[in-house]
């Protein structure tokens, strides 16, 4: 396991999600975000995360959350990024915003740097367009939680050389990970399935054919999933899942991919899943988001 | 002076079978059932759960006490809080 400094940015769940799976694994991580308030809220949530994830460890192996912690640099300040050889990109499924934040990076980073884009649907090939290195940008689709979750779907821009993949590649091994490479394509594999797969369950709830628990049951018990869609949706966040499915719907231009009204409701209505407490299910909230 | 007040075994019991009740619905739970085994459960209710618990019962669990065994049933999250609260009290 090598000892290197990985640079991360956006501090929303995801981004924690993957400052605390490179620091387990003896990283060193640089996560920035834009307000110091979000940055102590990363920093509870991570120390909270690392501490209820030792129920799933052996009691020997199990890390200290405070040396996880004391492996993260949290900071405002994208200039800190300038020496780091990769920098996985986790903010906001918005086009303009990606842009703007791929466009300053461009500009602080050294040349070998790799950035690596941490999203649901946007385009790999796209973002790469708007830096200066193409050949350098790659798509990493980690799964949440993504300190639980052992694959992660790494996504071939047009550009995007050999020598990024096998970079990308051995950064997911030292993660004690594995990862499967596609091409670039709205939603990739996983979430050009998941999203409509979502959709449809909450068309499903909007049009009384079953209720949540139902439709949740129904693949659990029928499909062996772990988890129902609506669940799933829960987890990832319902504001992400209309965001995703906004950019296939614009991407393909093809009405499958129309938005459940329902689901724009519960977003409008603040009921974004488990970060806000409550979605499809009500959760108990960690105290580290609100 | 701060007084710790011991709930009642029953009604601690009570309290996790109502919370346990959302996930698990139109099932009695039996005090020593295996909430994991039997797949009512996966392991990111296993954290809703412990933040209930404290949150509660008014109690911090521990790292040592972080295993998935005082979990895995009505019983044993019972018996944990009251070794706690136990523990709290003297």
């Amino acid at each position: 396991m090598k000892t290197r400094t990985i640079g991360v940015l956006g501090a929303g769940v995801m981004g924690r999600g993957v400052a605390q799976a490179l620091a387990q694994t003896n990283h060193q991580v640089i996560l920035i975000d834009r307000t110091p308030d979000i940055l102590t809220r990363a920093e509870q949530s991570i120390r909270q995360n690392t501490r209820l994830m030792r129920l799933f460890e052996s009691q020997k192996q199990a890390a200290d959350p405070e040396a996880i912690i004391s492996r993260i640099k949290f900071s405002t300040d994208y200039e800190m990024l300038a020496e780091v050889p990769i920098v996985i990109e986790n903010v906001t499924e918005k086009w303009d915003i990606k842009k703007s934040v791929y466009q300053r990076i461009d500009r602080i980073c050294h040349d070998e740097c790799i950035f690596a884009v941490n999203t649901s649907a946007i385009s790999i090939t796209r973002l790469a367009s708007v830096t200066t290195r193409a050949a350098q940008v790659i798509g990493m689709h980690f799964m949440n939680p993504v300190p639980m979750k052992p694959m992660v779907e790494v996504i071939r821009g047009y550009h995007t050389s050999d020598a990024t993949i096998s970079t990308a590649k051995t950064l997911v091994a030292d993660m004690a990970k594995e990862c499967i490479i596609v091409n670039d394509s709205p939603g990739f594999v996983t979430n050009r399935v998941m999203m409509l797969t979502i959709n449809e369950a909450i068309f499903m709830v909007q049009e009384h054919v079953a209720t949540v628990e139902e439709v949740d049951r129904l693949f659990k018990q029928c499909f062996g999933h772990k988890m129902g869609p609506l669940e799933t949706a829960d987890l990832i966040g319902l504001d992400t899942i209309l965001l995703s499915i906004e950019v296939l719907y614009d991407s393909f231009n093809d009405s499958k991919y129309r938005p459940c009204p329902l689901l724009k409701t519960m977003v409008d209505a603040g009921l974004c899943g488990r970060k806000s407490g409550r979605g499809f299910y009500t959760y108990q909230l960690d105290n580290t988001d609100h | 002076m701060e007084t710790t007040t011991m709930m009642p075994t029953a009604d601690i019991t009570t309290h996790i079978k109502t919370f346990l009740a959302r996930v698990i619905p139109d099932h009695e739970l039996e005090d020593e059932e295996d909430i994991f085994a039997a797949g009512y459960v996966n392991s990111l209710f296993a954290m809703q759960l412990v933040l209930f618990v404290e949150k509660e019962f008014h109690i911090a669990i521990e790292q040592a006490d972080m295993v998935i065994e005082n979990f895995r049933t009505v019983g044993a999250i019972a018996r944990l809080i009251e070794h706690k609260q136990l523990v709290a009290a003297r």
